[in-house]
């Protein structure tokens, strides 16, 4: 009797180990994981090769010049030459992107989240956003052209350039971004869990309370890493910047010239830079301070996305 | 304490239905001091009144026809089997079924008299005297303190924040285990201690009807009873009405029960009223078989 307990007992315990057990690696699976890998260490180094060579044209550079290669502005001297007016027109670019975007990109995801009914009305614009985000950055260049420099220019902001600056730079690139700020932060709003959004209605908040005192700071991390990360895509963009007449060759803005001079003069951008150094038949400015400039570019856009990352941390560890 | 917890969790495991048959006339009585589960005179005002609601999701028919009233002052429970729509009607008792778009109420849901879905009534101004615990608990991403002052906060309190605080997580049971961390954050704190919390947010902004939807569905036996005992403390001041799928838990706390069940026809199941009694008929008399296999467990 014990002993027949005891031999069902055996029984099972082999039955259940045979089962939940299984001898050694698979090889299928294992192929499957060493190919995988392979690609990873394939794309890593091409990535790798890319930053080395870059890196080691641009090292002399670096070694010769110092600071002076990012303090100094535009000139035809490759000896002396510098990307400062590039950075500054990036980062002027940036801040109007920011201050247009953001509101506008987040005011519209929280109307397309929150408060839009859910018709075909309502599907069709989220529908168009969407393809809007996908639609090449020249065609923003193009409708920059067509509406926002005459409207600079119209509103008297046309300066030297007729509107070809850095203002219609900005606009163009806020509306290029748009679509994704809108999509990143819908995203994030939508989130955010529907019980949380009961909890406030339940002990009779309004619905901009709701939003505004729990939906939204749910929604922040999400959408603040979003938006810095479109930053650094208008960092970056080329293409819409010489459709609109940002200067590829050299310029000198005027030393005593106002701030409204400046921002309404000629302008270039870092990526421009590295586009018309490129294209210099010197060999100077094409062979080593080009890529010099993109090793400025590339640490402005990795500090831009660590600083998402660090963003995204630090408000979604809150609680 | 620990006789007396000893005592409940015992009678929450008794769910054989035989017990509950001989437990009469009053079966609450027989396990716990604390009887509020019995034949509750009428002098207690109707405070809200639901008149032929029906309630549909888009073209699901989901209620059909519930009346009943509930009155000032006490434990009404909403008791039935999954998907007759107890949740459905609770919700729309404070116009939280407004938040779903699919969702929508016909009939009438009268409040001291006046209709809450009559035109031109703000279902803000409504949620502020008709307060809710949810099934799950769902405390804000917020620290303890900012959950419970938040609903206070936005309607304009004018007293003493920290005592209206301290106040109501002493109502909710809660005080004694948070006191000294008011500012860490309230996903810190076990599923039982965020439900309490949720209460104390309920109840910090002094509704005059708390809907608790399965409050303790997600709690040990302890945080259950007292979670009960706080039902039956809160109810000398406030109106509660609670769902629970467990038997003897409305038999404890409430003074009136509503039993629903559903009906299938035409492949749709749609929730109805079936018998609302005070307590102890409905669990010792119930006029209808239904409610009878259902509360001895033998329903379905
Ligand atoms: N948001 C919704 N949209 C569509 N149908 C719904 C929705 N919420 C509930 N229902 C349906 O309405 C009916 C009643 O649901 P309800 O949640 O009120 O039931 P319940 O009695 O609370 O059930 P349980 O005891 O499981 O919580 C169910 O058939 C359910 O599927
Ligand atoms: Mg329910």
């Amino acid at each position: 009797m014990t002993t027949a307990a005891t031999r069902r007992e055996e029984a099972t315990r082999a039955a259940v180990e045979k089962a939940i057990t299984h001898g050694g690696p698979k090889l299928g699976s294992l192929a499957f994981r060493l190919l995988l890998l392979a690609l990873l260490v394939m794309s890593f180094v091409i990535l790798a090769a890319l930053l080395a060579d870059i890196a080691s044209s641009a090292w002399p550079t670096f070694a010769e010049r110092g600071p002076s290669f990012v303090m100094n502005g535009l000139s035809l001297n490759p000896a002396t030459a510098g990307v400062w007016t590039g950075i500054v027109g990036s980062l002027i670019i940036a801040f109007i992107v920011a201050i247009l975007a953001f509101p506008v990109g987040v005011a519209a995801a929280i109307y397309l989240e929150e408060y839009a009914p859910d018709n075909r009305r309502t599907r069709f614009v989220d529908t168009t956003v969407r393809n809007l985000a996908g639609v090449p950055s020249i065609v923003y260049g193009l409708l920059g052209l067509a509406i926002f420099v005459p409207v600079v220019r119209g509103i008297g902001l046309g300066g030297s350039t007729g509107g070809k600056n850095v203002i219609a730079a900005g606009i163009t690139m806020a509306a290029l971004v748009l679509p994704i700020v809108i999509i990143t932060s819908a995203e994030a709003i939508r989130s955010v869990p529907n019980s949380i959004r009961d909890a406030g209605y339940g002990v009779g908040a309004t619905q901009w309370e709701v939003i505004s005192s729990h939906v939204l700071p749910s929604a922040l991390p999400g959408i603040l890493t979003g938006t810095v990360l479109t930053l650094a895509r208008a960092f970056g963009e080329t293409a819409p910047l010489l459709v609109i007449g940002v200067a590829t060759g050299f310029f000198s803005p005027a030393g005593d010239a106002t701030l409204l001079d400046q921002l309404t003069g000629p302008y270039t951008a870092l990526p421009v830079v590295v586009f018309s150094w490129s294209r210099q038949t010197q060999a100077a400015f094409a062979d080593t301070l080009a890529p010099a400039a993109i090793v400025v570019l590339l640490t402005v856009l990795f500090a831009l996305n660590g600083f998402a990352i660090w963003l995204r941390n630090r408000t979604e560890g809150r609680w | 304490m620990a006789d007396r917890i000893g005592t409940t969790v015992d009678s929450v495991d008794h769910t054989r239905p035989e017990t509950l048959e001989d437990a009469s006339p009053s079966l609450a009585a027989t396990r716990s001091p604390r009887v509020t589960g019995g034949t509750p005179s009428d002098e207690h005002a109707v405070i809200l009144e639901l008149s032929d609601v029906n309630a549909y999701y888009g073209d699901f028919h989901a209620v059909d026809s519930v009346s009943l009233p509930i009155r000032e002052k006490e434990v009404t429970a909403f008791i039935g089997p999954s998907g007759c729509g107890k949740s459905t009607v609770i919700r729309s008792i404070n116009r939280m079924n407004d938040l779903i778009p699919t969702a929508r109420i016909e009939g009438a849901i009268t409040y001291h008299g006046v209709d809450l879905y009559a035109p031109g009534v703000d279902p803000v101004e409504v949620r502020r005297r008709i307060g809710m615990v949810f099934q799950k608990p769902n405390p804000f991403p917020k620290s303890i303190y900012d959950n419970v002052a938040f609903g206070p906060k936005i309607s304009k309190y004018s007293g003493d924040m920290d005592e209206l605080v301290e106040r109501s997580l002493t109502r909710a049971a809660l005080w004694d285990e948070v006191k000294d961390k008011l500012s860490d954050s309230a996903y810190a704190l076990s599923g039982g201690q965020q439900q309490r919390l949720c209460i104390a947010r309920a109840i910090a902004t002094s509704p005059d009807v708390l809907l608790m939807d399965e409050p303790a569905s997600a709690l040990d036996p302890i945080a259950t009873l007292r979670i009960e005992e706080l039902m039956y403390e809160l109810k000398q001041e406030y109106t509660i009405v609670i769902v629970t799928h467990n038997m003897q838990q409305a038999a404890r706390v409430s003074d009136r029960t509503a039993f629903f069940s559903v009906d299938v026809k035409e492949g749709q199941r749609t929730g109805r009223l079936v018998e609302f009694a005070d307590t102890a008929t409905i669990f010792t008399n119930p006029q209808h078989d239904e409610t009878e296999d259902y509360i001895t467990g033998r329903f379905g």
